[in-house]
């Protein structure tokens, strides 16, 4: 187990890069704590598998360094930085047997026979692959397959850290829970470090204690589940997360109140005294704290579809033209397509250029 | 059902069936004919029953042929299977050599057979060839005419120059099939190079290098043009296979007989060879699609 930290690294595949547009990565610092369980969050091509591959040692970042525990090992080779990695689509050697499969990153490493044996059996007994040792790798299912290209990571007792790189893409709905269960269950007994690498925000939030979520390049936020859906850093995290995402309105600040562009007022929560100028300013509330308002107060709106979605309903509704989406009870009686709507205090958050504007700093967040 | 509609579709498959019957039924039954029959020419034919089949069975020359063609298949079998991948292996997966290695690999492939005897004929003659003259300025007795080991090494070069690509891109278009991330897992695993190439390369190539072993394997069975135009089948019988030895009895001898006789048995080891390779190849592709089924 190690504490990776990745200083100021940014990475370009290109031989020449000449902006900010030719890097897949951007400058970005960022520590990895020992026997922490990481989700790396983002869409596709933000950089996640890039960023994965730096910590493995597949591709050696063209700016900043990599340490394990304090060691640089920037220019260490894969094999030597005792890292596991789990892909995408299931790696096993087809002719070899499970144990055979489990055993063979030990016997690169000349590891003695009878600790091999011992390893391979610890591991399939973790993994419950016990039964099918003697089975050829080939003929498995694709859950059991990641489950041996997971085996063959942790059968190396000294693994600095497990990489998920969206482990379960191939795998039926049904076992993806218990797999994801599984691998959860394997980090609380082992205190492995683990960052798992998806696009899918249940898989996310439901796997990891801290959330690292991309976008274009960059981190834009890394927090607890929680974090990210109360205070969302970035407008792109408010829309990422949560189902529906948040609302975003362009707003322009006056005070203690944000005005909205058909003429109406929001109130902040706080001043903003030290405002970035000439930035996009804008306003987010999450669904789930904007209410339709019983009374006669809260903006004017125009419903335009009510969605059922379960444990709850979607309204859709409109202000001067722009729409928001408004979480109600499942049980809320909307009728009539006028409607009025209240955001709940402490939850209109201010974003400028897309970050955060942070009340109590006077500054602008994450720049 | 309606018997019309059935009959008419007897129409459609009408012209395969007669392009069938005129180039492949009727001369086999025209030489089934000859292997029976004895002839003197002017069209008398008398019963010959099996003679001509024991005939050829029990003679020295059928059998010293069927040896030599099966000793060359085997040579350019042990040379162009592990060359081949060889190449293919150290082949570019991207970038501008792609396409260069791959003109320059098929370039082979594209010169017609007795072309490429005539330019080993030249190539390896001691007066005016490069090969040939070269290696006599070095000193090097090397004659393919006087001498069968020569013969045989430079029919085999010739080969092994004109096939082994295809061996290659064979290979080439399994190895171009495996994701990026089986090598990615292969270095994370500590994976030597030799560890790559068997349990990750080799398993891959597995279907594409038994559809060349059997494509080679029956091409250089059947070798004809090339070793006639560079050695005629000499010096002496040493580079007489079955094809030319088969010639020379019914155009050289006119022993039609014998020579129909001989036809049909080099037919029969050839369907009998081909036929084991498949039942192989097919076992070992439906043993790897139902293990794979599981999944």
């Amino acid at each position: 187990m190690a504490r990776i930290v990745l200083d100021n690294i940014a990475h370009a595949y290109g031989p020449a890069p000449t902006g900010p547009q030719d890097y897949a990565l951007k400058r970005l610092d960022h520590v990895w704590e020992d026997g922490g369980a990481y989700a790396l969050l983002g869409p596709s091509g933000c950089g996640k598998t890039t960023l994965l591959n730096i910590i493995s040692g597949l591709i050696i970042p063209s700016h900043g360094r990599v340490h394990f525990d304090g060691t640089d090992v920037t220019e260490l080779p894969t094999a030597a930085r005792n890292i596991a990695q789990v892909f995408q689509f299931p790696v096993i050697y087809d002719t070899m047997s499970v144990a055979n499969n489990l055993a063979f990153p030990l016997r690169n490493r000349g590891v003695a026979k009878d600790e091999v044996d011992k390893r391979v059996r610890e591991v399939a007994r973790m993994l419950n692959l016990t039964a099918l040792l003697d089975r050829k790798a080939r003929g498995l299912t694709a859950d059991l397959k990641q489950k041996v290209s997971l085996g063959r990571g942790l059968v190396r007792a000294d693994v600095n850290a497990i990489l998920f790189d969206e482990p379960l893409t191939v795998i039926d709905p049904q076992l993806k829970w218990q797999l994801r269960a599984q691998i959860k269950a394997l980090h609380r007994e082992f205190d492995l470090t683990m960052v798992y690498v998806t696009h899918d925000q249940t898989e996310a939030l439901s796997f990891a204690d801290k959330v690292v979520v991309m976008y274009d390049g960059e981190v834009v936020q890394m927090g607890t589940p929680e974090d990210l859906f109360v205070r969302p850093a970035h407008t792109f995290v408010g829309y990422f997360i949560g189902s529906p995402g948040m609302n975003v309105l362009p707003a322009e600040v006056q005070g203690r109140r944000a005005v909205l562009p058909g003429g109406h007022e929001v109130a902040l929560d706080a001043f903003y005294p030290n405002l970035p100028q000439a930035a996009r300013m804008e306003i987010g509330v999450r669904p789930e704290f904007v209410h339709l308002s019983a009374s006669g107060a809260g903006l004017p709106v125009t419903v335009k579809r009510v969605d059922d979605i379960g444990r709850m309903k979607v309204a859709r509704v409109d202000l001067d033209g722009r729409g928001l989406n408004v979480l109600a009870a499942e049980n809320a009686v909307i009728d009539g397509d006028k409607s009025r709507i209240v955001f709940e205090p402490g939850h209109v958050h201010l974003y400028a250029d897309g970050h955060l504007v942070d009340p109590q700093m006077h500054e602008q967040a994450g720049g | 059902m309606d018997k019309t509609w059935n009959n008419k579709a007897w129409f459609m498959v009408l012209p395969v069936l007669v392009l069938v019957a005129f180039s492949a039924v009727i001369p086999l039954m025209t030489v089934v004919n000859y292997s029976v029959q004895d002839t003197f020419g002017n069209n008398q034919f008398f019963w010959a029953g099996t003679e001509w089949f024991q005939e050829v069975l029990e003679s020295d020359r059928f059998w010293a042929a069927l040896s030599r063609n099966l000793i060359f298949s085997a040579i350019i079998l042990a040379i162009e299977v592990p060359l081949g991948i060889a190449i293919a292996l150290a082949m570019p997966r991207r970038g501008w050599g792609v396409p260069v290695c791959l003109v320059l690999m098929a370039l082979p492939l594209l010169i017609p057979w007795n072309v490429v005897g005539t330019i080993w004929q030249v190539f390896g003659r001691v007066d005016i060839g490069l090969l040939g003259h070269t290696l006599a300025a070095l000193g090097i007795d090397y004659n393919y005419v006087q001498d069968p080991f020569d013969a045989w090494v430079t029919i085999i070069l010739m080969d092994v120059w004109h096939w082994t690509s295809l061996v290659v891109l064979l290979c080439y278009a399994g190895l171009v099939s495996i994701p990026d991330a089986y090598y990615q897992a292969a270095r994370i695993d500590g994976a030597s190079a030799w560890a790559v190439f068997r349990f990750i390369q080799l398993p891959k190539m597995q279907r594409v290098l038994l559809i060349a072993i059997l494509l080679r394997f029956m091409d250089s069975f059947m070798i004809y043009t090339e070793p006639f135009v560079v050695t005629g089948g000499g010096p002496g019988n040493s580079t007489t296979f079955l094809s030319i030895d088969l010639v020379k009895t019914a155009i050289g001898q006119f022993d039609l007989g014998p020579a129909a006789a001989m036809s049909i048995i080099y037919f029969l080891i050839i369907l009998l060879l081909s036929w084991i390779f498949y039942t192989v190849m097919t076992n070992v592709g439906a043993e790897s699609r139902r293990e794979g089924s599981h999944g």
